[in-house]
């Protein structure tokens, strides 16, 4: 159980705080502007990216780790971040390239996921 | 008040008659349910770095594994219930991107393997890849043409 | 026949209801009116390996369970009138498919039950001796086919309505023992700018309200007349407005008003926001529960308005607003 040691507990407290107030945003913006879900997922990831881009985003990263990481904000700033690395090195071809690299796990996972469940399991009705 | 008269009086009538969403109840759970998913990021995040890989490669795990978690979820019919309760808190982590994805997935394999899994996996979560990755490159081209201080904060 | 004012026929021998069948799903089995269906089912997907296979079973199921109890011979059933809420009613075509009765295929969203009672009237007073009519709707593939896939996990807002699961069917004859449609009334498609897709009552209150008072108008009547003025899906919100609008108009429903959307679900237990709604609402709560009050002598006049949403994805898409449409018949013992 040595791993036990390396969690952070104030680093925890923080990136639950930062995690849910950012969901808490979202909420808000559900319940008083009807946006579908796929508009907010938009809304997100967009401005994850220009804060991203702006160099704002990080220093939330930096205070609340995953609790800016895991909400789709940290989605955008993670593909923002990439463009930035890939320009660095690549140049223009950098900008094209490097975005999706750094995303790239999680695109992957999700739509290889996406396939194996859509294999064996089958939608059920709400009970709500 | 007379609500018929014109369709802007009748849209006044409807929002004064429509019940609004219990927003204090669902921000809390909002807030507790999203704070919860991403602290189990951060803890798979601290074992990674303390297992000695980099700060990169540690977040595309936690990706992976909340990715997974989500989609394994979304297939036991059981993600739509957290959805119901947290709403935001479930959709706005990188949880709510995945169930976006699978689920249609499950829901289209009716239409077969290619044309309904294979194309409408993307209805909800296409979006968010094709802003996601516009942005991305904006900003990437943006950072080639002014290099400017700001930016390379990042 | 002839007609009343604008929008009114009065049947001169007034088609008989002489059977009625109704089949709905198992959420629609957990609620208030469980024990007036023929059948519950236990499963949305009753052996079938989709939902539109599915639904297609459940309207054809409805009708031939809908012939059998008649008892009259099928190949004497001179017209079939249905539809349902899918792209193309390929529910009620591709159930009724086999059929092999003449088939008028009809749409009007959630008002085509009464649709096609309406239309079935007409032909039983004109020509035929028999007319079925049936309309169903299935929550799954209306979930799929207009918001979003059933895994998604999104929430309901509180004005949102959840589509019946089930089928409704009648048979009209010429001559029988029954209820009589007596009247009627035709209603124009209104408009009132509602684009939210998620309150559907608001978007077909003015519709209903519209065809209510037109109806009164050309008969004469007036609300206390009827036992029962039901309208079919507007659900909690949408039955609140129709109830405060028409007294604005001078016409007081509040006691003898009530909605099917409302009564199917039981709102706090089954956490159905708003109601019910779809074709199978109106249809399986008519077949289901109007028709045995009929029977049993204990209700004698019902004015029935079945209300329909003539929207579609693409056209909430391109942010059009729903026009509501409401048909009303009069059916009297």
């Amino acid at each position: 159980m040595d791993w036990l040691q390396s969690i952070d507990l104030m680093g925890l407290l923080k990136c639950f705080i930062t995690g849910g107030l950012i969901c808490v945003i979202g909420q808000i913006l559900i319940d008083k502007t009807k946006l579908t879900p796929a508009r907010i997922l938009v809304t997100f990831v967009t401005l994850g990216a220009i804060l991203g881009g702006l160099g704002i985003y990080k220093y939330l990263v930096d205070f609340a780790g995953a609790g800016a990481t895991v909400p789709l904000t940290g989605f955008g700033y993670n593909l923002a971040k990439g463009a930035i690395k890939g320009v660095k090195e690549s140049g223009l071809i950098g900008a094209f390239t490097g975005g999706v690299t750094a995303s790239a796990g999680g695109i992957a996972a999700a739509v290889f996921f996406g396939y194996i469940a859509s294999l064996i399991s089958k939608p059920k009705m709400k009970k709500q | 008040m007379k609500p018929l008269d014109s369709k802007k009086d009748y849209q006044d009538y409807v929002d004064k008659k429509s019940p609004n969403s219990p927003i204090w109840k669902n921000c809390f759970n909002a807030f507790w349910v999203g704070g919860l998913i991403c602290s189990l990021g951060q803890i798979i995040m601290d074992i990674c770095k303390y297992r000695g890989l980099s700060q990169e490669t540690s977040g595309t795990i936690v990706s992976v594994i909340l990715i997974g978690l989500s989609a394994f979820l979304t297939g036991l019919n059981i993600f739509n219930k957290i959805g119901k309760f947290a709403g935001a808190g479930s959709l706005i982590p990188i949880t709510g991107f995945a169930n976006s994805i699978v689920s249609p997935a499950m829901e289209y394999k009716s239409e077969g393997y290619v044309m309904g899994v294979g194309s409408k996996m993307f209805t909800v979560a296409g979006p968010v890849l094709v802003y996601g990755i516009s942005a991305s490159i904006i900003v990437g081209l943006v950072y080639l043409i002014f290099n400017t201080q700001s930016i390379t904060l990042v | 026949m002839q007609k009343l004012g604008k929008q009114t026929i009065k049947f001169d021998t007034p088609p008989v209801i002489t059977e009625v069948a109704s089949i709905v799903g198992p959420k629609e089995a957990e609620g208030p009116l469980a024990k007036y269906f023929d059948q519950c089912l236990e499963d949305e997907f009753w052996g079938e390996k989709t939902w539109e296979k599915s639904e297609s079973k459940i309207i054809k199921e409805t009708v031939n369970m809908a012939i059998a109890k008649s008892g009259i011979a099928s190949n004497n059933i001179e017209y079939c009138f249905a539809g349902d809420l899918l792209n193309q009613c390929i529910s009620s075509s591709f159930g009724l498919r086999e059929l092999n009765i003449p088939f008028i295929g009809i749409f009007g969203a959630c008002s085509t039950f009464v649709e096609g009672l309406s239309l079935g009237a007409i032909f039983t007073e004109a020509c035929a001796e028999h007319v079925l009519c049936a309309a169903s709707s299935h929550f799954c593939s209306a979930e799929k086919q207009f918001r979003f896939p059933l895994e998604l996990g999104n929430q309901r807002p509180p004005s949102s309505q959840w589509t019946v699961t089930g089928s409704g069917a009648a048979i009209l004859s010429k001559t029988g023992e029954g209820p009589y449609i007596t009247h009627i009334t035709t209603g124009k498609i209104v408009d009132m700018g509602i684009k939210d897709a998620n309150n559907m009552g608001a978007a077909m209150a003015p519709a209903a309200l519209d065809t209510l008072i037109c109806h009164f108008k050309d008969t004469g009547r007036s609300p206390n007349y009827y036992d029962a003025i039901i309208t079919g899906d507007l659900g909690h919100i949408g039955r609140e407005i129709l109830t405060e609008l028409a007294l604005d108009k001078g016409y007081n429903i509040k006691s003898n008003y009530n909605d099917c959307g409302v009564m199917i679900f039981d709102k706090e237990q089954q956490d159905t926001h708003s109601g019910g709604s779809g074709c199978g609402c109106c249809a399986t709560v008519f077949s289901g529960y109007f028709f045995k009050q009929f029977k049993d002598k204990k209700m004698k006049r019902l004015l029935l308005i079945a209300t329909g949403a003539l929207t579609n994805s693409t056209s909430s898409q391109q942010g059009e607003s729903i026009p509501g449409i409401a048909h009303a018949i009069s059916i009297e013992m």
